[in-house]
Formats: structure tokens, C-alpha cells, sequence
């Protein structure tokens, strides 16, 4: 899933000022999942700017609203019959959430609640890891499941490098060291070997590097 | 000969080799190189220059390198993937050898979150082991990573660094054959103050036979002090030293000379291993004390540089 994290209150309503009525849309998908920008996220930051701005004097109108994904069209267009009603929109969807929102209402303002951070997984409660970083060319039957790209702070295909100790990462003993993970998942698989080879420096035009992507595949297009 | 690398051709005619680094200052000062390159005229074979090591941004290692060879020095160029693409690598690598600097040392960098710009962007194209593979193509393929033709080949020895004190253990010996394999000529372990398990390393390389393929330099760091050592074996990742190392500095009346001490008996204890082809030193910005502890440690006189050409050598 995407995981985000919402800002800080008075980030938020820095970017709202000037606004008079706002509507606060959350995501029923990922975000909720991350408990970032799901409906009850939503209702907790409506409150909180209503009551944020009434002890300030200038009370903003808030509403709130949640939509199943909001970087889908079908969706984000059950918005479409409200949206004038308000100068700015808190999208509490990840970043194509926002954009999503943005792009289908033009001239109306629409700015992010959260930082969105990373593909992810819950490790535990109230915990989220990066595993993935969406490079265009899957390397994970090398690694024996685990993603250096993603794991490795310096994305390394020959590593692990010399500041791993015990496990853990050189920038952090919060960090496990990607490849001690990919040298013990080998060893438990029998293989050891993979490790002896040598990969070859990755094609990053397939990453962000190659310039914005876009998937297009013919035979699903009506 | 790979090149005119006055470090190739000590320890290929086997000369036991010392090499010192050089820490550029955070400063646009070449005197600062200066007065640091004239400690080491005369007692190293080459001179090792950092690349914005631990991520504290210092003068290039290319700029600080050519200093050096004006000098008649024969410097090591480190060269990080943390801060270039392999478009930058190879441009730079081009330069440093028309500059006249014919060694690198291929390192994946320390991550920019230690130094004085943790904000930045790191580059990470490529990773050391792709970084060799690719110098080595430049000489001796005469190609680009991109397979276009280079027609005036840098001729560089080739380093690396290797950590027999990193984990896993058992693994750091094939990370080792793997540099080997993309094409390394010698290497430049982490600092040795642990040498049961340096020895237990080292023993692993030779039943690879690594030893015969490549040169190994074993890394010594002299220390001023019991504090600095202690900061070593708790803050820097990749090390290990033993406790009674620590003890024995904090015992000591003048622990600078107590470090010197060691870092000579580490020396002694270093050569007598089978397959160490040198020693490497790194005195963390305490250059002046090489000489007495290469002088200490026996290892002068060196073996007399033959006369480097200060430029125009792209030929």
C-alpha cells in the first residue's frame, strides 16, 4: 500500500489561509489502511481546524467527505456536485490523490494534509516499512525476495557495503541492513551462490530517472 | 604494467608497500595540501587523497590529487558513487588521468546523513563493485559503460576498499573475490586493530586465493587517545576494537606516543601475515606523525620513485 503521514497542524492551516470554507476529502483506500486519511482522520482534522481557527476568531467552515480512491475518475467525480460550495479542498489522499482532485476541478484549489511516503507495508501496529520503490525492473529473484533498491540506504545491487554491523545499517541501528536480510533469506534457501554474482549496473531510465512514466497497455483500452 | 602508478610498480617488483591518506581541507587552500604532502614525500609509496569522506564537504580528491602530483607525489584518488553518476565518474576519471593521477580507489561512500549536508540528494548510479568494472573497461577495453569507443585509455591502477570487520563475516571475503573478479588491483582494508579476526579473514582470502590476484594493504590508524579509540569502537560503523587496546591507552602516561606505539606493532604484526602486501595509514588528519611511524616500523627507506610526469600524459 501507499503509506502517508499527515502534517502538522500548523502547516495545514498555512496552506489553507485566506480559505473561508474548506472541504476536507479522505481516501477509503491506502491512507485508511495507514490510518493516515481514512473517514476517522478525516473527522479529527475537521475538528481540529474548526476548533483551531474558532479560538483564533475566524472560524473556518469545514466539511468533510470521503471517497473510495481518490485517484480514480469514477470516484473523485462524486465530489463534482459540492465542490463549487467551497474555496479549498484538504485532500487527505496521497500525493495522486491530490492530484487526482486537482486535475478533474479545474480552478479549484486543492492542497495536501499529508506527506506521502512510501510503498509500505504495517511491520506491527502502528508501524510502517518501505519495501518498495516502484524502480520498473524487479530485481527480487536475485535478492531472494528482499529489495536492496528500496531497503539498502544506498540502493547497492553488489552489497552490502562496509558500515553494516550487526545487522543494521550505517545510518541507523533503527535500519536492518538489506543485504545481511538477502545473505540470511539465501542462506535459509540454499542459495549462497547468488550472492557470488555480480549485477550489473541497473538500467535507471526504467526508475523516475527515465522521466515521468506511464504504463500503456493496448488490449485493455475500450 | 597496467599504468604508471609508482604504487603498481613498488609492489609488483614486491616491496612491502606503505601508502598514507590525505585529508583535503574544508577550505580552497592548496598550502594546506602542501604542508601535508611534505610530511609524506619520501616515506610512502603513494598518497591517498579522501573524498569528502564521512560526507563533510573538503576539496576534491581530483583537485587535491593533481596538487600532489605538481609535487611529484603519486596520489591515490578515492572516488565515491555517493556523489556521481556514471556520466560524472567517467568524465572525472578522464581528467584525473590527463591530470597525471594514475590511481583510483573505487569506494560506494559513507551515506551523506553523517556529514554537513544530510539534506542532500545521494547519487548512488552505480556501486563500487560496478565502479571497478568500469575503470577497468575504460583501460583495458578502451570502451565507455556505454560500449562507445574510448580512443586515449586512462590508465589507472585500480583500488578498492575492503572491511573484514563489516557483517556479515563469512560473506565479506566473497564481496572481496567479487572486486576481484570486476577487475581490482589492490586493496585497502578498514583499520586493523582487531588482528584475531583480521588474521581469521585473511585467512579466508588466501584459501580463495585471492592474495595472488590482487594486493592487499592492511589498514592502520594511529590513535592520540583512549577517548578517540573508544569513539571508534562505539560511533564508527564497520569497526572493531578490542578493549584492552583501550585500556592500554588509558594506562598510559603519554597516550599519543602509546598510539604510536601500537600502530607500529600493528604494523610488525600486519607483515608477518601471509598475503598482506602492505599497509596502508591513516592518520585522520594527524599526517605528521607518518614519518615516525614508518621510520619506526622499519620501512625506510622507500624504494625511489621513478621521476612522474607532472602533465600532458594522456598520450
Amino acid at each position: 500500500m501507499i503509506v502517508a503521514e499527515r502534517k502538522g497542524l500548523e502547516e495545514i492551516l498555512a496552506m489553507l489561509s485566506g480559505c473561508s470554507r474548506v472541504l476536507v476529502v479522505g481516501c477509503g483506500t491506502c491512507v485508511t489502511v495507514c490510518m493516515a486519511g481514512g473517514e476517522k482522520e478525516v473527522g479529527v482534522l475537521a475538528s481540529l481546524l474548526r476548533l483551531a481557527t474558532g479560538r483564533d476568531g475566524k472560524p473556518l467552515d469545514v466539511d468533510e467527505a470521503t471517497i473510495e480512491r481518490q485517484c480514480e475518475w469514477e470516484f473523485v467525480d462524486e465530489l463534482a456536485p459540492k465542490i463549487g460550495l467551497y474555496d479549498g479542498v484538504l485532500s487527505m489522499g496521497c500525493g495522486a490523490g491530490v492530484q487526482t482532485i486537482a486535475q478533474r476541478f479545474e480552478g479549484v484549489r486543492v492542497v495536501p494534509a499529508l506527506n506521502t511516503k512510501f510503498i509500505g507495508i504495517p511491520e506491527k501496529q502502528g508501524m510502517w516499512v518501505e519495501m518498495c520503490l516502484g524502480c520498473g525492473d524487479c530485481v527480487l529473484d536475485r535478492t531472494g525476495g528482499i529489495c536492496p533498491i528500496a531497503r539498502c540506504s544506498k540502493n547497492l545491487l553488489n552489497g552490502p557495503c562496509g558500515g553494516s554491523q550487526g545487522g543494521k545499517c550505517e545510518v541507523s541501528k533503527d535500519i536492518d541492513c538489506a543485504w545481511q536480510l538477502i545473505h540470511d533469506r539465501l542462506a535459509t534457501l540454499g542459495r549462497l551462490d547468488l550472492l557470488e554474482k555480480e549485477l550489473a549496473p541497473k538500467d535507471w531510465s526504467k526508475n523516475r530517472d527515465g522521466g515521468p512514466r506511464k504504463v500503456v497497455r493496448e488490449e485493455v483500452m475500450l | 604494467m597496467k599504468s604508471r602508478s609508482n604504487l603498481e610498480r613498488v609492489l609488483s617488483a614486491g616491496h612491502f608497500a606503505i601508502t598514507g591518506e590525505l585529508g583535503p581541507p574544508q577550505s580552497a587552500s592548496a598550502d594546506v595540501i602542501r604542508k601535508k604532502a611534505d610530511y609524506y614525500k619520501g616515506c610512502v609509496d603513494a598518497v591517498n587523497i579522501t573524498d569528502n569522506q564521512t560526507a563533510i564537504v573538503r576539496m576534491s580528491s581530483i583537485a587535491s590529487a593533481a596538487i600532489l602530483v605538481q609535487l611529484g607525489l603519486d596520489p591515490v584518488m578515492q572516488m565515491t558513487c555517493r556523489d556521481r553518476n556514471r556520466i560524472a565518474m567517467q568524465s572525472d576519471i578522464l581528467g584525473a588521468y590527463a591530470l597525471g593521477i594514475n590511481n583510483i580507489l573505487c569506494l560506494t561512500g559513507d551515506h551523506q546523513s553523517f556529514g554537513n549536508h544530510p539534506t542532500s540528494k545521494n547519487v548512488y548510479d552505480l556501486d563500487s563493485v560496478q565502479l571497478i568494472r568500469m575503470v577497468k573497461m575504460m583501460r583495458d577495453e578502451k570502451r565507455f559503460l556505454s560500449g562507445d569507443e574510448l580512443k586515449v585509455e586512462p590508465r589507472m591502477f585500480i583500488g578498492a576498499a575492503e572491511n573484514p570487520f563489516a557483517d556479515p563475516f563469512e560473506y565479506r571475503v566473497v564481496r572481496l573475490a567479487k572486486k576481484v573478479a570486476a577487475g581490482v588491483d589492490f586493496i585497502q582494508t578498514q583499520a586493523v586493530f582487531d588482528l584475531a579476526r583480521f588474521s581469521r579473514w585473511m585467512e579466508m582470502v588466501r584459501d580463495r586465493g585471492l592474495h595472488e590476484k590482487v594486493y592487499i594493504l592492511a589498514g592502520v590508524i594511529p590513535v592520540k587517545s583512549a577517548r578517540a579509540l573508544e569513539y571508534m569502537k562505539n560511533e564508527v560503523p564497520g569497526m572493531s576494537v578490542p578493549d584492552e587496546l583501550i585500556r592500554r591507552l588509558e594506562k598510559a602516561g603519554d597516550p599519543k606516543e602509546e598510539g604510536v606505539k601500537i600502530a607500529v606493532e600493528t604494523i610488525q604484526q600486519l607483515r608477518q601475515i601471509s598475503g598482506v602486501a602492505g599497509i596502508h595509514l591513516m592518520p585522520m588528519m594527524w599526517e605528521a606523525i607518518a614519518p615516525t611511524i614508518v621510520e619506526m616500523a622499519g620501512l625506510l627507506p622507500r624504494p625511489a620513485p621513478e621521476s612522474v610526469p607532472s602533465s600532458g600524459v594522456g598520450s
